[in-house]
């Protein structure tokens, strides 16, 4: 036996504080569910949520579209704290449960064994707050990370005053931040009609519902089916202007604020980092986890409750499902960890309207090629479909006149990630959150494929975008800091070529020292 | 017309593809996945290898491929070297003695004039050096270029294609089998980064190689530094022609490679050290926010120089190996590679060195014996 490369990862400590049975990520009705029900079973809880979430992130609309609708009082954390307790009044349960209930901490990402990892010590979650980033061991994971705003190009989605519809529930319920009064919702299935819900609730006034397609009929509010968006006129939103699709009927509604409820999408981001296995099933609203009837997910020990499993109309309407699949969540992890749990009564979403369908029709009704998709990097969807380079580099127009997403279907299947390194589509502070959908089906529609055949862009660490000084406030393992090298540390790697490399030569960390001397 | 199968769609094979269709070879370039989808896409992006028999080449080719090619690589000139203590500027100096020995030239930064070329260091940096050679590029950018150039020469690439076989005859190799079908050929280039091994093995050769495992942070862009190509502390990388900071570094991890296909290169907690060495570096945007991370596969020879040679038996295969040192490169190791392909030797650079035969002694259990190897609970077993 000898030793491992010591500039290698192996035996490498990393520091984590504490460990736990389970951590359940996400504080919605799912998550919460989870944490009471593991907890009563048993098990070591942990509840994280990153609500309320800094500032500036509403600013670049993470987790969800803010759409620069929020008041000034999201500045203030403590008392959005307040807010996110009152509002949700099971916390306390969970609290005198015995949960390890985290508020305003980003799991911002998760680090198990696999083929290209095999080093580490345990399993790792990362979590962060607005100071500093720190680990925690785990044995099983809960995901209820909800579902995040379908991104829908239209002219003028990119002003101020465009939100989605979970970043308007976000800010008249969780946050109580609402800036705005007069709102037109786009999209009349279950997401829309829970935003005139909320809106009346709120005593917010709800002067239209846009659908390009049909529309349920809500009483007391117009609903313009068969329309699409013309534009937005203000330099942030004063009024939309709609059309029916042969351009009859053009009017002008006043507004301050657009909610964009099409639809919600489940957020998948953390089983794409453990590594597991997801499908796209229009049925649940686009890339899901493959899940058992409990919510075990590929990977042994993660398992997936509520909307982050899959959307459905039954669940937007209910959170009793929610919540049943957040307890089937928690039992499934007390009987794998060897307790005594009773069978869950509920589980993930088995699918039911094809969503992906509703994606296509808005596309198709509003996919000019000036309309610009990723807002981010400002890649309109001429540019996609065109695998144009972006606007700030000079290229040869001639030479891309013959290729374009079409050309590149040819010669293999489409691939999102590609097109993104070609355009930087996706390639943004929001990784996509706001595009990625569009983007797929964008490729899928250009060529004449199923979208689902298009593979989903990975996601990577860190899940939010977290400022250096935050990732770099931890102490370092001296294992680390000690063997630190920029690249191999091999020896003939920065030896001149001219020169053998001696026998005896070992690359030593002197060439790349940390800052103290 | 010599018919060239380049095996593997990385920097080196699309590089020897692209000047081997300029000397008016046939070429098919046969990749397991998509174009550039490895290592090759996914590096830091440098162009500054003084200790290379390449470099002269790399220096001289590097401002000529956007026109060469056709289409943007965001190739930019020279580089900054930044020491944060004065021993690391020592080393920094050290280093650059070797392209001066060359020579190439560089200035010496005081803490001043380095804050005014990189506006991110902190006044209490040591130093810099200027350095009159060198660059980085856009590695994603860059590949798509070489393949859209090879395209546009006549050159064929065959995606989704995995090499599963050689077929022999008198001492050479007259075909390539494919799970897509054979493919014949008068010539084969192996650029299969890690993959080499494996394939060179069908052939009964031996390519000590070992993979491994490395990663990258980015951040969202940044108002543009004059020099984007600015790195120290430890990590290597460059400021993005959007202004991302893009930097990676830091502990590897050896992996193993069962089969034809490549496990997805995943990111560690090493990811979280390099973002602190960037803050370190550039202390003035320690609110720039990190965006992503990620990893890459990459090999590296016993000695960690790369390998181009042109094998006597059989007499028309050309062993192209960077050693995890590939991209930046790639202009000049291409165009060695099609001399080698098409002439039998380089008329520019000295490769005596970079010959395969280098390891015919070497022990079976070499990679064991240097920790070069997955880690297990049990250990590393020689």
């Amino acid at each position: 036996m000898v030793g491992f490369d010591a500039t290698s990862i192996a035996g490498k400590g990393f520091a984590v504080e504490g460990h736990v049975g389970v951590v359940v990520i996400g504080a919605g009705p799912a998550g919460v569910a989870a944490a009471i029900e593991a907890a009563g079973l048993g098990l070591g809880v942990m509840l994280v949520d990153e609500h309320p979430v800094a500032s500036a992130l509403i600013g670049i609309d993470v987790p969800w579209m803010f759409g620069e609708r929020m008041d000034g009082a999201v500045r203030n954390q403590a008392r959005m704290v307040e807010r996110v307790v009152a509002a949700r009044p099971e916390l306390q349960v969970a609290v005198e449960a015995g949960v390890d209930v985290r508020l305003g901490v980003y799991a911002w990402s998760a680090f198990v064994e696999g083929p290209t990892s095999r080093a580490l010590p345990g399993p790792m979650l990362g979590l962060a707050d607005e100071e500093r980033a720190w680990f925690v061991g785990f044995d099983r994971m809960i995901v209820a990370a909800g579902a995040r705003d379908l991104g829908l190009a239209f002219p003028g989605w990119d002003l101020p005053g465009v939100m989605g519809a979970r970043g308007f529930a976000a800010a008249v319920g969780l946050y109580g931040a609402f800036s705005g009064r007069r709102i037109v919702v786009l999209g009349a299935g279950a997401a829309g009609t829970e935003v005139v819900r909320l809106a009346r609730g709120a005593g917010i006034e709800v002067v239209g519902v846009v659908d390009v397609e049909g529309g349920t009929a809500l009483a007391g509010v117009p609903v313009y089916a068969g329309y699409r968006v013309t534009g937005v006129e203000g330099v942030e939103v004063e009024a939309v202007t709609i059309a029916r699709g042969d351009g009859a009927g053009a009017m002008r509604i006043a507004c301050d604020t657009i909610v964009l409820a099409v639809d919600v999408v489940p957020v998948v981001e953390m089983f794409d980092l453990l590594g597991c296995r997801t499908v796209f099933d229009g049925g649940r609203g686009g890339w899901v986890p493959v899940v058992d009837e409990d919510g075990r997910c590929s990977r042994p020990g993660v398992y997936a409750a509520g909307d982050c499993a899959g959307v459905s109309d039954a669940a937007l309407g209910d959170v009793g499902l929610a919540v049943a699949a957040g307890r089937a969540a928690a039992r499934a992890a007390a009987r794998d960890a060897g307790l005594a749990a009773p069978m869950g009564e509920g589980g993930p979403v088995v699918g039911g309207l094809d969503r992906d369908m509703w994606r296509r029709a808005w596309l198709a009704a509003h996919g000019g090629p000036e309309v610009m998709v990723c807002r981010c990097e400002e890649v309109p969807l001429g540019d996609i479909v065109g695998v144009r380079p972006p606007r700030y580099l000079a290229y040869d127009a001639a030479k891309f006149a013959a290729r374009d997403v079409r050309t590149l279907a040819a010669e293999g299947p489409l691939n999102q990630d590609q097109v993104k390194r070609l355009t930087r589509a996706g390639m943004g502070a929001c990784q996509g959150r706001r595009c990625r959908e569009q983007v797929q089906a964008i490729l899928a529609m250009s060529g004449n494929q199923a979208t689902g055949s298009v593979p989903m862009p990975s996601y990577r660490a860190p899940l939010r975008p977290l400022p250096l000084s935050v990732l770099a406030a931890f102490e370092e393992s001296p294992e680390v800091k000690e063997n630190w090298t920029a690249w191999f540390g091999i020896a003939g790697q920065w030896h001149p070529h001219w020169e053998k490399v001696p026998e005896d030569l070992k690359y030593e960390t002197r060439w790349n020292p940390g800052v103290e001397e | 017309m010599t018919r060239v199968v380049v095996i593997g769609g990385g920097a080196t094979g699309l590089s020897t593809a692209f000047w081997s269709l300029r000397e008016g070879a046939e070429v098919v370039v046969v990749e397991k996945g998509i174009v550039g989808w490895e290592a090759s896409g996914r590096n830091g992006g440098g162009a500054t290898h003084a200790v290379s028999p390449l470099f002269a080449e790399e220096q001289r080719l590097w401002p000529m491929m956007d026109d060469l090619l056709g289409y943007p690589t965001e190739y930019q000139r020279q580089r900054v070297r930044i020491g944060l203590s004065r021993r690391q500027l020592d080393l920094i100096l050290e280093g650059v003695t070797i392209a001066r020995r060359q020579g190439f030239v560089a200035h010496e930064l005081d803490n001043k004039a380095l804050r005014e070329l990189v506006p991110f260091v902190s006044e209490t940096a040591a130093g810099g050096v200027l350095l009159e050679y060198g660059g980085h590029a856009n590695p994603q950018r860059t590949l798509q270029a070489y393949a859209w150039a090879v395209q546009d020469l006549g050159g064929v690439i065959q995606q989704h294609t995995t090499v599963i076989g050689f077929e022999t005859a008198g001492g050479r190799i007259c075909g390539v089998r494919t799970d897509q079908g054979l493919i014949g050929c008068d010539v084969v280039v192996l650029a299969a980064g890690p993959h080499t091994a494996q394939l060179a093995a069908k052939l009964g050769i031996r390519v000590p190689l070992a993979a491994a495992r490395a990663e990258m942070v980015v951040t969202e862009p940044l108002p543009l530094i004059r020099f984007g190509g600015a790195d120290g502390n430890g990590v290597y990388g460059r400021q993005t022609l959007r202004g991302n900071l893009a930097y990676g570094g830091g502990p590897h991890e050896w992996i193993d490679l069962p089969d034809a296909s490549t496990p997805k290169p995943v990111n560690s907690p090493v990811m979280q050290s390099v973002a602190k060495r960037v803050f370190e570096l550039f202390p003035k945007v320690a609110h720039a926010r990190v965006i992503r991370s990620w990893a890459g596969v990459v090999e590296n020879t016993p000695d960690g120089r790369p390998i181009l040679d042109r094998l006597g038996a059989p007499d028309n295969l050309v062993v192209a190996g960077m050693s995890s040192v590939g991209f930046g490169l790639s202009p000049a190791s291409g165009r060695a590679v099609m001399q080698l392909a098409l002439n039998g030797a380089c008329d520019f650079a000295d490769l005596a060195q970079l010959k395969l035969s280098r390891f015919d002694g070497l022990a079976g259990d070499w990679a064991e014996a240097a920790g070069w190897v997955p880690w297990t609970r049990e250990g590393a077993v020689a």
